[in-house]
């Protein structure tokens, strides 16, 4: 089994809960991986794993082959591992390029040492493409601190993007965006290069079902059930799962 | 609009305080003068301290460490190398780096409160080192009796207080200037995203710790080179001037003057030590109490501070229904970079 990702026999506990328990998962290069639960699943707390922010008391990550279990989270995404949060996060005091260029820089520096504007100008144009995509250009010298809940969540999606990630972490995209946002989220998501491998943990399970070729669900922090998503769409296991939690 | 207005306003401001303290040394009495030099010199501090605290998001009040050291290492250097003021600024920002860049691994991994305690520690323990350490720094007592300085290769030595003052002006001036600059760049930019949200900043592959190591020696540059300039103004150190009063009051004047503003901070710890002085007058043995009176107004009312008051104010996010709140950007243990 030859996994992009991998993540193996991963459990968290927070005191006497257990938050995840020998949980294993498997994200292959290019692939759209959906992981879906109830509420308090553990979703999050997995995303937060692979992203080195909460470490596991046990179980090993490895990431294109290496392990990467001791790495913290800005050399796991110098690695290409780059993420979105479930409660989005930006700079507040910058504007929203600005947010953009500073997610793209790491990346921008390394590969256009000697460009022509230098790195920043790259790092730019980086940024008003992704603007551009989303639909944000309008915003571009707002503060972040100033947009509202949907755009600051769109604008974290350009910024783990602008990081040229191998592996997209995507903790609940489409929550609290419009109707036309998600639209665009789904279009922006469909339309990523195959080399993008995405890790979408998502409620709305009709976007789940149009983009991903692959479900794991969650439930009181172990897997439960894992395949494709008419597997998962018609599957006894899953409906019990989600019975007491959204639909 | 609104914007556009308050910055022209705030130039003008700056334009007029600037044409002042330009004119200041031909309408003031000597004694002024030197009182508004050493005032300069704080400031200069104040905006080493500003740069941390605001910009970085490390408040400190530590940074009498390196503004010792820059001073110490000048009026040494003074009296035995060189009169040469460029060269002595040179030296005491070197001294105050080095300082800056010893306690690195104190203060780096730390964050908020935990920051002020330490570099409060590191500030205390700088002026037990000068009060012990007598064959170099006359102890307790001081160094007095420091030579003058020429600014510059072939020019005179500074005689009059006026001469120093406008010497202290353009070394500020300078400074000051090269840190708006610095501000602007991207090194600026990242200081002030890893301050708003520094685990976005990591999850974007920023190394973090390094930027702010990088913020805690050039601060510490600053302030020594500040340093260099209080020895001029006073022509006399001793480790009172970098006690823990002045890093309060520096703190203190930042904060009013908006902790993210390098302007601010430098209007902030002139008007601090402008009360002070005036209160020690007025009111003996009172003025720290009008001083805290003052910051916890100020914090209270202008969290931003007199220079700024105005602020992207964060537009409330929505819940959406059918999600629990979440936990997982804080409170967990975290691996290091
Ligand atoms: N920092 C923390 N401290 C204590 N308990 C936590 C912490 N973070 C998460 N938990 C608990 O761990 C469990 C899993 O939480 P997690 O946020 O991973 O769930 P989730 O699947 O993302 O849920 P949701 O769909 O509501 O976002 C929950 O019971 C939660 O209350
Ligand atoms: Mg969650």
């Amino acid at each position: 089994m030859n996994c992009l990702l991998s993540a193996e026999k991963i459990s968290v506990r927070y005191g006497s809960l257990a938050a995840l328990t020998d949980v294993d998962l498997c994200v292959h290069d290019g692939q759209r991986h959906a992981l879906i639960g109830p509420n308090g699943a553990g979703k999050t707390t997995l995303l937060s794993v692979l992203g080195a922010t909460t470490r596991p008391q046990r179980g090993t990550v490895r990431f294109v082959g290496r392990d990467v279990s001791r790495l913290g989270p800005a050399a796991r995404a110098r690695r290409g591992i780059n993420r979105t949060h479930q409660r989005p996060a930006v700079f507040a005091t910058l504007t929203a390029i600005e947010n953009i260029e500073v997610a793209a820089l790491p990346r921008t520096i390394r590969r256009r040492r000697w460009s022509p504007g230098g790195t920043r100008g790259a790092a730019r144009r980086t940024a008003a493409e992704l603007l551009d995509q989303l639909g944000l250009s309008d915003l571009a010298t707002v503060p972040a601190g100033h947009l509202a809940h949907g755009q600051r969540r769109q604008l974290e999606i350009a910024m783990a993007l602008a990081g040229r990630p191998r592996l997209l972490l995507l903790d609940e995209p489409a929550a609290g965006l419009s109707a036309t946002e998600v639209g665009r989220l789904a279009e922006l998501l469909a339309a990523l290069p195959r080399q993008v491998a995405v890790l979408l943990v998502e409620h709305h399970l009709d976007l789940v079902y149009a983009l991903c070729d692959t479900v794991t669900v969650l439930r009181d922090g172990r897997t439960v059930a894992a395949g494709t998503p008419d597997e998962i769409r018609t599957s006894p296991l899953v409906r019990r799962a989600y019975a007491d939690g959204v639909s | 609009m609104r914007d556009e207005v308050l910055r022209r306003v705030r130039a003008a401001v700056a334009t007029l305080v600037l044409a002042g303290l330009l004119v200041a040394p031909w309408v003031v009495d000597d004694y002024t003068a030197a009182i508004l030099a050493r005032t300069l010199a704080l400031g200069l501090v104040g905006v080493s301290v500003a740069l941390l605290t605001g910009v970085a998001g490390m408040p400190t009040l530590g940074q009498t460490a390196p503004y010792a050291a820059g001073a110490y290492a000048s009026a040494v250097l003074g009296s035995q190398v060189s009169d040469v003021g460029v060269v002595q600024v040179a030296v005491a920002a070197l001294a105050g780096a080095t300082l800056a860049a010893v306690t690195l691994p104190l203060v780096v991994p730390a964050r908020g409160v935990i920051v002020l305690m330490i570099t409060l520690a590191i500030g205390e323990l700088v002026v037990t080192v000068l009060g012990r350490w007598r064959s170099v720094t006359g102890g307790t007592d001081g160094l007095a009796g420091i030579a003058g300085v020429r600014p510059f290769w072939g020019l005179p030595v500074l005689a009059t207080d006026q001469a120093r003052y406008l010497y202290t002006l353009v070394v500020v001036a300078t400074l000051v200037g090269a840190v708006l600059l610095l501000l602007r760049t991207r090194a600026g930019v990242l200081l002030r995203a890893g301050r708003d949200d520094e685990m976005r900043l990591r999850a974007s592959g920023h190394r973090v710790p390094l930027y702010l190591s990088g913020a805690h020696v050039a601060a510490g540059a600053i302030a020594g080179a500040a340093g260099s300039l209080l020895v001029v103004a006073q022509q006399y150190i001793s480790p009172a001037d970098f006690g823990f009063d002045t890093s309060a009051l520096l703190l203190l004047g930042v904060v009013i003057g908006g902790t993210a503003s390098v302007g601010g901070a430098l209007v902030g710890a002139a008007l601090v030590i402008a009360v002070r002085d005036w209160l020690f007058g007025v009111l003996p043995g009172h003025a720290p109490l009008v001083l805290g009176a003052l910051f916890v107004a100020t914090v209270y009312l202008l969290p931003t501070g007199v220079t700024r008051a105005r602020r992207p104010r964060p537009v409330p996010a929505p819940r959406p229904p059918d999600v629990a709140p979440t936990r997982d950007r804080d409170a967990t243990p975290e691996l290091r970079v």
